[in-house]
């Protein structure tokens, strides 16, 4: 813990003089919880401008007219150079642009929040269900539209009205099916969504042989494409997206209940099938909203953003930031790219940025990414390695010396030990013991003389001493108290002699009534003197 | 059973509440079970179970594997469905009595990879006086704190829960119920592979419930220890065999009876009955 907390540790102490050992955690868990409320008061308060700021550019007369977006179709028109609209997106030099950029990175932190609850809750799958399903909703909404007056059925409200209602279905077969059939849910899943989708599939082309009709953007349901959102698409986005992240900011310690212990939830009287009902809202809107931005693959969104935050943070609220963070991060790159660079699909370049987060955070992240953990076993190896190689060198001199006395270091320092006396002692290959030898010498623990004997130095004796000693110890607990034949104890105390740490040594020799650290006991199994060739 | 409502039902005044028959329900018990069958998949696991838990006491609830130990405090508490009988908890039904009603679930029930600390699950039990869209605040972790330091595990607060050992898991789940401040605990093989510091631990924790007047009703596996740690045993296979004080009991003809072959027939015309659709 740090300089700060010990003092606000003592200065709480001061106040309320309570005799447990917890007070110190207490008092900092306390003093981070306000800070942190703190930060989020500040978060809804940008929301919520954020929200206000796009509905008055919509009043700006200039941008009224259809299509006012930034679209590289606009660009191109006006054969501007690539690198200048690119300019002009990353210095958010127009009102249009600022607000595209701003719906889809807050679509993004709140399909990253949901998400983490979704993944929490085991069901990340039910995104993707949702997002294909959503499709023939958008479809009859479409046709519908259409049919009540021609030529204005692309209304996106009614679009996501009718893929929310499509989503809410699906959501609702699956767990029909699982709940009174014998398929399993991944099954139901699958199923679903193959039905759903292959049906909006077939709507897709009755869509496309209507012969009128301004169904232009249709097919942007698919693959996602930001830049041809009109300023009336982003700003309902902005909205939504606002009002799902508010909601999960009210709803956090419900749902966090829910994902760890539906049963104690439930027994504390939260009506659980309600709130998992709310939390399919949640993904069904976040889903919905996405789908003209990102398209079908917004379970991407919803759950990439969460497993990377996970090889972050051990803190369900950490992790919620996080994934915000980075949900919100993605969309932005990936509307920012495919906006600038022309072909390129919105979902697509969305979800291959959220990728390129959760690949840095498989490999970089603090809490068992691939790097750290790999360190860690290399570290553990090293150590390893060097016990033994110490070990080793100690077992040969002793053995040599013949002596009942425990060594003393000056002792241990002026023996030399040659290579093949090593390889014997161990069974180990010759390459083995070099490459050891090779190492402890950088590491210091060894000295070479010119005649190709090995002496250890005074670091090297003294781990040499160390290891032997934690060893022979835990050889004779085994003896005494598990009943293990002292021919079979140096193999296990082999694994168990680097992981003891202190505390387990000090019981180790209260037990075994061993105090003076610098009396090493002799081995419970005869250590054959090795010949010097 | 029947000797235990009748003494109470003439201390109570009768019509305690319109819905319950005053007589099978006394309020002064904690819990009373009233003809209960409960089915898993159609399949009958417990017949006709009808128990008053006695005030005050702490309850060991006994019987083999696949006995139904569990799935009883679970249809008590509303989580499996039952086919038929009523429950009341202090003579009203579990809706209303929930807060005098503390759950300690089976450590396996949950996933112990998620990111939460020792100090925020034991938080949870206190998120239903918290209420709706409330924010934690100190005095919340405060009580927390004071539940973990009950059970000796206040120095783990920070830690990860999945960097704790069973034993530590155990007693932070325990913790939890405890925050709630219930009168009745209903706990799920709380026993089960801790180590012996977590069982000290555990023990004490009953013998203050007991000492505070408030009851607990534990399912238990380890035969050895009821006679130590328990006033009360309930003998359970499938139907309740035997329940009373343990001295009176717990014998060796009762526990014949309840882990002896002699409810193959019972476990029989379960079967028959989820071959035919069941009792539902």
């Amino acid at each position: 813990m740090s300089e700060r907390s010990r003092a606000t540790g003592c200065r709480d102490r001061s106040l309320k003089p309570f005799g447990w050992t917890g007070w110190k955690a207490r008092a900092f868990s306390g003093q981070r919880s306000s800070r942190s409320r703190l930060f989020s008061c500040a978060l809804l308060c940008v929301l919520l401008i954020g929200i206000a700021n796009p509905m008055s550019v919509n009043a700006a007369p200039a941008l009224e007219h259809e299509g006012a977006s930034l679209s590289r179709a606009d660009i191109e028109e006006e054969s501007k150079p690539v690198r200048s609209s690119f300019v002009r997106i990353l210095t958010l030099q127009d009102h249009t642009t600022r607000t595209v950029l701003l719906g889809t990175m807050l679509l993004g932190m709140s399909s990253g929040i949901v998400g983490t609850f979704m993944l929490l809750r085991r069901q990340a799958l039910v995104g993707d269900v949702v997002s294909h399903s959503a499709l023939p909703g958008v479809a009859i909404a479409f046709l519908i539209g259409e049919m009540v007056s021609p030529g204005e059925g692309r209304s996106l409200t009614w679009l996501l009205v009718g893929a929310a209602v499509a989503g809410l279905l699906a959501v609702a077969s699956t767990s029909l099916i699982t709940k009174f059939s014998r398929i399993k849910p991944d099954a139901a899943l699958a199923t679903v969504l193959g039905v759903f989708f292959g049906f909006g599939a077939v709507l897709f082309k009755v869509v496309q042989e209507i012969p009128s009709g301004n169904r232009a953007g249709l097919q942007h349901f698919i693959l996602g494409s930001a830049s041809t959102m009109t300023s009336g698409d982003v700003s309902l986005i902005l909205k939504a997206s606002a009002v799902v992240l508010i909601a999960c900011f009210l709803v956090f310690k419900e749902l966090s209940i829910l994902c760890f212990d539906e049963d104690f939830a439930s027994t504390q009287g939260w009506p659980v099938t309600w709130m998992d009902f709310a939390l399919m809202g949640l993904v069904v809107a976040v889903t919905v909203i996405g789908l003209q931005s990102v398209g079908i693959l917004m379970v991407a969104l919803l759950i990439t953003p969460p497993t990377a935050a996970r090889f972050w943070t051990e803190s369900l609220s950490r992790m919620t930031l996080i994934a915000a963070g980075i949900g919100g991060a993605s969309a932005l790159a990936g509307t920012a790219a495919s906006a600038t660079i022309p072909n390129l699909a919105g979902g697509p370049t969305i979800v291959l940025a959220g990728s390129m987060f959760f690949l840095i955070s498989l490999l970089f992240g603090t809490k068992s990414g691939l790097i750290g953990r790999w360190v860690q076993r290399s570290r553990t190896e090293h150590r390893v390695g060097r016990d033994h190689l110490l070990r080793a060198m100690f077992e040969v001199i002793e053995a040599r010396l013949g002596s009942e006395e425990t060594l003393e270091l000056d002792q241990l320092k002026t023996e030399a030990v040659s290579l093949g006396e090593l390889t014997r002692r161990r069974s180990w290959s010759g390459l083995r013991v070099s490459r050891l030898l090779n190492r402890a010498f950088t590491d210091g623990d060894v000295s070479l003389d010119p005649t190709g004997a090995w002496r250890l130095s005074a670091t090297g004796a003294r781990v040499a001493c160390r290891a032997v000693r934690n060893h022979r110890l835990w050889e004779i607990f085994l003896i005494r108290s598990a009943d293990i034949a002292p021919s079979h104890v140096d193999r296990d105390a082999d694994f168990i002699e680097h992981v003891l740490t202190p505390e387990v040594i000090e019981e180790l020799e209260g037990l075994l009534a061993r105090k003076d650290p610098r009396v090493i006991p002799p081995s419970p199994h005869p250590i054959p003197p090795v010949e010097a060739r | 059973m029947s000797a235990d409502s009748k003494a109470a039902a003439s201390t109570e005044p009768a019509g305690v509440s319109p819905q319950v028959e005053p007589d099978e329900h006394p309020r002064s018990s904690p819990m009373s079970i009233h003809d209960m069958t409960v089915a898993y998949h159609r399949r009958p696991v417990l017949w006709d179970i009808d128990y008053n838990t006695p005030p005050g006491n702490l309850i060991a609830i006994v019987g083999p594997n696949g006995a139904g130990k569990s799935t009883l405090i679970k249809a008590v508490l509303n989580l499996v469905p039952t086919v038929s009988g009523q429950v009341s908890f202090f003579g009203e039904p579990y809706k209303k009595q929930r807060r005098r009603v503390g759950y300690v679930p089976q450590r396996s029930s949950v996933d112990w990879d998620f990111p939460v600390n020792a100090l925020e699950v034991v938080t949870m039990g206190l998120y239903r006086s918290i209420g709706w869209f409330r924010p934690v605040t100190k005095k919340h972790r405060q009580a927390a704190m004071a539940a973990l330091d009950r059970v000796g595990m206040a120095d783990y607060a920070k830690r990860q829960i999945s960097q704790l050992s069973g034993g530590q898991q155990q007693r932070v789940f325990l913790a939890r119920a405890l925050a709630q401040e219930a009168d009745l605990y209903l706990m799920d093989e709380p026993f089960a592979g801790v180590d012996a510091a977590t069982e000290r631990a555990i023990v004490a924790v009953l013998r203050e419930l007991k000492d505070a007047g408030r009851t607990a009703m534990v399912v238990h596996h380890d035969l050895q220890t009821v006679q130590e740690y328990f006033d009360e045993v309930v003998l359970l296979n499938m139907r309740l065999i035997a329940s009373g004080p343990v001295g009176d009991v717990f014998t060796e003809e009762n526990l014949r009876a309840t882990y002896g072959g002699k409810l193959a027939l019972l476990d029989r015309v379960g079967h028959r009955m989820t071959l035919s659709g069941g009792r539902q």
